[in-house]
C-alpha cells in the first residue's frame, strides 16, 4: 500500500456492491462487488467487451446500472449525476476539448468549483508542473504530441484533487517505448499524489508494472482480484493463468497417489482437491534447463522444433508426445551453448513451488 | 541475391529515372483529364455567361460604352431595394438558425436509425419543387387560405388576417425553403462531434446546460458557420417566393433584376446589378471565412 502523502486528504473508501448491468440478454456486468481501499491503485483487468470499461463508467455515472449500489465512505453514490461526483477521468483518447488551448483544457475542471483567478493561474501552472507540461501551456492541443497529450490530460484529471482517478486505457494509444515510460511516470504520480486509482486496462503487463491490486475481469464478472504476485503466481483458473503471461497449459492426470503428466508423478505446489480436470500451468521462464538426470518427478521431455533468436533471449518452440507446443525462453547469456537443435530430444524441470494446477472454472 | 555492378560509376545510381518520371507525369495527366468534361461544362455554362454579363454591364440601353448602369445603382430605389435584401436575408438566416438549430441537435443526439427516419422530414420538401413548395403557402396563407378559414371558424379571430402578399409571407416561405440548407450541413457537423466530449465536461464538473455551451456548441460553430453562409447567400439571390408571396411589397435584388430585362429590356443594367449581387456576396463569403476560422479541430469536419 502506498503513503498517502502531505496535503492530500485522507482518500476516501469505496464500496461497490452488486452491480448489475444487462442490455439485453448479454450481462455486462453480472453482479459485481469490489471494495476500493483509500490511496490503492486497482486495476480492471481483462480482455475487450469483458465489461471492464463497463464499470468503471458506472463509476463515473456515463453508464447507469440496472441495480446495485456504490458508496464513498458510506454515502451513497450512485444516484449522483456525473458532473457531481467529483472524480477525475483519462479518457481512451484523451478527449481533450479542441477549442481550447492547454491551459484552458487544464483549468476547465476548476471553473465550475469557483476558483478563477490567480488561484486558478497557480494550480494549472502545478497540475501542469506535475506533469512537466509547463512549457506548452499556450499550445493548441491539436499542437501536441500523443504522449503529451496524454500528460495534459491527466493533468486536466488531478488539477481539482478528485477523490478518485479513473483511467480508461489510458495509453493504448501510444508505441511501445513511450508507453513503458509513461507507466513509470503515472506510478511515480500516484506514489507522491495517493490519490485512489481505478485504472482499466487489457495489457497484464501493465497491469501488473501499475497496480496494488488486479481485478481479472470476465464475461461481466470478477474472476480474481489480488496483488499482481497472487495473480500470476497463484490463478484462479485457466482464465486466469491463460490471460497472463506467456502461458501454455499440458494436461494432467490425476489418481490416488496424486497428479500425473505423461504418466510420470508430479509433485504440486498445492494439492488437487477439485473433481475438474486439472491442467498444468506452464509459463516459460519458470522452467529449468538443468536438473537432477535420475528425478523423473516434475520432469518433462520434448523434441524442439524450433530455434529463434529474438535479441534478449531465444525463443524455443518444443513439441511433447502428444503433440502440444510449448514456447521456451532462454537468455542469451549462454551464447550458442547448449541451444538444443532443431529435432533434438530435451529435458526441462519444473520447481514444485512453480507447479500449479489449474481448472477450467472455478 | 545478385547485385549489378559495372564500371560506369555514377550512371549507375539513376536506372531507369529518366522513364520513371515520364510514368509518373504521364499517369498525372491521365488523372488531370478525368476533370476536363466538369472544366469545360463550368466554362460553358458558367465562366462564359458571367464573363458575357460583365461585359454587357458597360453599355446602355442604346449600346453605347457607359458606367451609367453603375452609377445607377446608387440610386435611393436601388439602395434600399439592397438594404431590404440584406434584411430579409438576415432575418429568414436567424430564424432559420432559431429553428434548425434545436432540430439538427436533436437528430445528432439520436441513434443513427431514427435520425435517419427523421431526416426524411427534413429532406422530403427540399425535394419538392420550390415553385410547388411557394403556391402551397399561398393556399394556405391567403384571405380565404386554410389558416384563416380555421381560425374564423374557432372563433379566434373575425377578420381574415394579412399573412400573404407581405414581409410576414416572403419570411414564412422562405425561411420553410432554406430549412434543409442549414440543417443538413449543421446536423452533419454535431454528428462528427464525439459524445465523449461532452462526457469530459461533465467529469470535469460542468452541469449539463454548461457542457453545452462551452463545449458543444463551440464544436458545432464550423456547421453551423457553413449553414448560416449557405442559406444567407441563397437568399440574396432569392426570386421566386418572394415574388410570389411578397405581393410587390417585398422588394429584393433579383427581381429588380428581372424587372430590368422584363420591362424595361435593360439587359446592360440588369446585368450591372448581377455583377454587384456577385461581388457583394463573394465579400460576404469571405469575410465570413476569415471571421470564423474554424476549421482546424479535430473531429470535426
Amino acid at each position: 500500500m502506498p503513503t498517502v502523502y502531505k496535503e492530500a486528504a485522507m482518500p476516501d473508501r469505496v464500496e461497490i456492491r452488486n452491480i448489475k448491468k444487462a442490455y439485453g440478454s448479454f450481462h455486462a456486468l453480472d453482479d459485481v462487488s469490489l471494495d476500493i481501499a483509500p490511496g490503492e491503485f486497482l486495476t480492471l483487468l481483462g480482455p475487450s467487451g469483458s465489461g471492464k470499461t463497463t464499470l468503471l463508467n458506472v463509476l463515473a455515472g456515463f453508464v447507469r446500472p440496472d441495480s446495485g449500489s456504490i458508496t464513498i465512505d458510506g454515502a451513497e453514490f450512485l444516484l449522483l449525476p456525473p458532473h457531481k461526483r467529483n472524480l477525475g477521468m483519462v479518457f481512451q483518447n484523451y478527449a481533450l476539448f479542441p477549442h481550447m488551448n492547454v491551459r484552458r483544457n487544464v483549468g476547465y475542471p476548476l471553473r465550475p468549483r469557483g476558483v478563477s483567478g490567480a488561484d486558478l493561474d497557480r494550480r494549472v501552472e502545478e497540475a501542469l508542473g506535475l506533469v512537466q507540461m509547463a512549457h506548452l501551456a499556450d499550445r493548441g492541443v491539436n499542437a501536441l504530441s500523443g504522449g503529451q497529450r496524454q500528460r495534459v490530460a491527466l493533468a486536466r484529471a488531478i488539477v481539482f484533487e478528485p477523490s478518485i482517478l479513473l483511467m480508461d486505457e489510458p495509453l493504448s494509444a501510444l508505441d511501445k517505448k513511450l508507453r513503458e515510460h509513461m507507466q513509470l511516470e503515472l506510478k511515480r504520480l500516484h506514489d507522491r499524489l495517493g490519490t485512489t486509482t481505478v485504472y482499466v486496462t487489457h495489457d497484464q503487463r501493465e497491469a501488473l508494472t501499475l497496480s496494488d491490486r488486479i481485478a481479472v475481469v470476465n464475461g461481466g464478472k470478477i474472476v480474481q482480484l489480488g496483488t499482481p504476485d497472487e495473480i500470476y503466481d497463484r490463478p484462479k483458473n485457466k482464465f486466469v493463468a491463460d490471460f497472463i503471461g506467456e502461458t501454455r497449459f499440458l494436461p494432467v492426470e490425476t489418481n490416488a497417489s496424486g497428479a500425473l503428466l505423461y504418466g510420470r508423478p508430479l509433485r504440486t505446489r498445492d494439492d488437487w482437491k477439485s473433481s475438474d480436470k486439472p491442467w498444468l500451468v506452464i509459463r516459460p521462464e519458470r522452467l529449468r534447463w538443468k536438473g537432477d538426470e535420475t528425478e523423473t518427478a516434475n520432469r518433462i521431455e520434448a523434441e524442439a522444433t524450433d530455434v529463434i533468436y529474438q535479441g534478449d533471449s531465444y525463443l524455443i518452440t518444443v513439441r511433447m508426445p502428444d503433440g502440444i507446443e510449448l514456447d521456451l525462453r532462454r537468455g542469451p547469456d549462454l551464447g550458442g551453448r547448449d541451444l538444443p537443435e532443431r529435432g533434438q530430444p530435451i529435458q526441462l524441470w519444473l520447481d514444485r513451488e512453480h507447479t500449479i494446477l489449474v481448472a477450467d472454472k472455478s | 541475391m545478385t547485385m549489378v555492378l559495372n564500371h560506369t560509376g555514377i550512371a549507375d545510381a539513376d536506372h531507369n529515372a529518366d522513364a520513371l518520371k515520364r510514368q509518373g507525369s504521364r499517369e498525372r495527366r491521365a488523372l488531370a483529364s478525368l476533370t476536363l468534361p466538369g472544366a469545360i461544362l463550368i466554362f460553358l455554362v458558367l465562366i462564359l455567361p458571367i464573363g458575357w454579363l460583365f461585359w454587357l454591364s458597360f453599355f446602355g440601353a442604346s449600346g453605347e460604352p457607359t458606367l451609367e448602369n453603375y452609377t445607377r445603382v446608387l440610386k435611393p430605389i436601388y439602395v434600399r431595394t439592397f438594404i431590404s435584401t440584406f434584411e430579409v436575408a438576415g432575418l429568414v438566416t436567424l430564424i432559420c438558425v432559431l429553428l434548425g438549430y434545436p432540430v439538427a441537435y436533436l437528430l445528432s443526439q439520436l441513434s443513427e436509425r431514427t435520425a435517419g427516419l427523421l431526416m426524411i422530414f427534413v429532406v422530403l420538401p427540399f425535394w419538392t419543387s420550390v415553385l410547388v413548395r411557394t403556391y402551397a403557402w399561398l393556399v394556405l396563407l391567403q384571405r380565404t387560405g386554410l389558416v384563416n378559414t380555421w381560425l374564423i371558424d374557432a372563433g379566434l379571430i373575425s377578420t381574415p388576417l394579412p399573412l400573404v402578399h407581405n414581409m410576414l409571407g416572403t419570411v414564412i416561405g422562405m425561411v420553410h425553403v432554406m430549412l434543409p440548407f442549414l440543417i443538413l450541413p449543421l446536423y452533419a457537423s454535431m454528428r462528427a462531434i464525439d459524445p465523449v466530449y461532452m462526457r469530459a465536461a461533465a467529469n470535469c464538473g460542468a452541469t449539463p446546460s454548461q457542457a453545452f455551451r462551452q463545449v458543444f456548441l463551440p464544436m458545432s460553430l464550423p456547421g453551423l458557420a457553413a449553414g448560416v453562409a449557405l442559406v444567407f447567400v441563397l437568399c440574396l439571390g432569392f426570386f421566386v417566393t418572394p415574388a410570389l408571396l411578397g405581393g410587390g411589397r417585398v422588394a429584393m435584388w433579383a427581381m429588380q433584376i428581372a424587372n430590368n430585362i422584363s420591362v424595361y429590356g435593360n439587359w446592360g443594367a440588369a446585368s450591372s446589378l448581377g455583377v454587384v449581387l456577385l461581388v457583394v456576396t463573394a465579400i460576404i463569403l469571405y469575410v465570413f471565412k476569415r471571421l470564423f476560422r474554424v476549421d482546424s479541430f479535430e473531429g470535426v469536419r
